[in-house]
């Protein structure tokens, strides 16, 4: 049975011709390679700036950072930790970032000030969006299960090994590592309206039943 | 307290520098229309409008256990490295582990309660904004060379 069915298919590919089979295959993989050329191409850290409202404030506050410019050179660069690398995700990613292209073309947030204005409210955006995914763009090249608590430093040994048995997510204390903060509630001098402590260190992190539970 | 002692200090040193002033520069002003300015040079031989010469850079070391204090009132040194823990008009790095909030999760040194006071003494319910600059008074260490000799010893209750 399985040997007919298996002849009847290479019989009715024979007669569309195998010179077609190829050539279908060929483009295929031609199309495929010219797409994902076309998409690597635009995760290139200049053309994120082209579009993105980013060059004179957030990339500008990056430069100075750890992921720009270290001891061995190796870099994350913008796309490493806001695009997502599995296909799905990352099409998704790019689907909603088409709408900072409009406000790009608006002039939302063309100027410092204009951009100071939405950093609290642009900077929840990410921090949720990290918390959502378990900080998966982080996960990316920071494996905490090859963490070596011993070659860390004393308090992120500390740090690390306790947040990370509460279930916490790299996000839930690593804000403000690659650009400036937004205005943070600090309990000093008068309230300056910006985020909470429960938002700037979340309490509860997601899944942390489940994981306080197993420990 | 000691308020009184400086202030007689100060009137005493400026009473001095008025009435040497004449005697002190007079016979070097003569000099200068002679030989030319003094020459002067930092302490890391550079001149003294010129920034000092480029080190190998300052390498902090790794985290420490707190550091002793070598003289009363001095403030607490920083027993770790503070590279790129930024102090800005929105956000304070060492308030986010330090502050009486943070610290127990931390495991933090707790701001003192001394910084819980305005400049003229009245008690705040949270840190004073004046100590909101952290580095102005507590400093990170490095093993730098002395520029220097030096024999200060700490005080003998601080032994």
């Amino acid at each position: 049975m399985d040997n007919t069915s298996k002849r009847g298919l290479i019989g009715r590919l024979r007669g569309a011709g195998w010179g077609l089979v190829a050539l279908v295959f060929l483009g295929g993989i031609l199309f495929w390679g010219g797409f994902n050329t076309a998409m690597e191409w635009t995760n290139r850290e200049e053309f994120c700036i082209s579009c993105h409202e980013m060059k004179d404030n957030v990339y500008q506050e990056y430069r100075n950072t750890i992921h720009a410019s270290n001891r061995s050179g190796v870099r994350a660069t913008c796309p490493d930790c806001h695009v997502p690398k599995e296909w799905g995700h990352k099409m998704l990613r790019k689907l909603q970032a088409s709408n900072e292209v409009l406000h790009k073309i608006l002039g939302s947030i063309d100027t410092p000030e204009k951009f100071n204005a939405k950093r609290l409210e642009l900077a929840k955006h990410e921090w949720e969006r990290m918390k959502k995914t378990d900080s998966r763009e982080c996960r990316n090249c920071h494996n905490y299960e090859s963490f070596d608590y011993a070659e860390q430093g004393r308090r992120s040994s500390r740090m690390h090994q306790t947040g990370l048995n509460e279930g916490k997510t790299c996000i839930d204390c690593h804000k403000g590592i690659a650009h400036q903060l937004p205005v943070v509630e600090q309990a000093i001098g008068a309230d300056k309206g910006g985020a909470t402590p429960e938002e700037f260190h979340p309490s509860q992190p997601k899944g942390a039943e489940g994981s306080a539970a197993a420990h | 307290m000691n308020t009184p002692i400086f202030q007689s200090a100060r009137l005493l040193a400026a009473t001095l520098a008025v009435c040497l002033a004449p005697t002190l520069f007079a016979p070097q002003a003569v000099q200068a229309a002679t030989e030319g300015p003094v020459k002067l040079q930092s302490l890391r031989g550079a001149e003294i409008d010129a920034s000092d010469p480029e080190g190998e850079g300052t390498r902090y070391g790794r985290d420490q256990p707190v550091l002793p204090r070598d003289f009363v009132q001095q403030p607490p040194l920083i027993p770790h490295a503070i590279r790129g823990y930024t102090i800005t008009k929105n956000f304070n790095k060492c308030l986010d582990c330090h502050s009486w909030s943070r610290a127990k999760e931390t495991g933090a040194t707790k701001i003192s309660v001394t910084h819980f006071k305005t400049r003229e003494g009245e008690e705040l319910s949270s840190v004073s904004p004046r100590r909101y600059f952290c580095v102005q008074c507590h400093v990170p260490q490095s093993d730098a060379k002395p520029l220097v000799g030096n024999t200060f010893k700490p005080g003998s209750g601080l032994r």
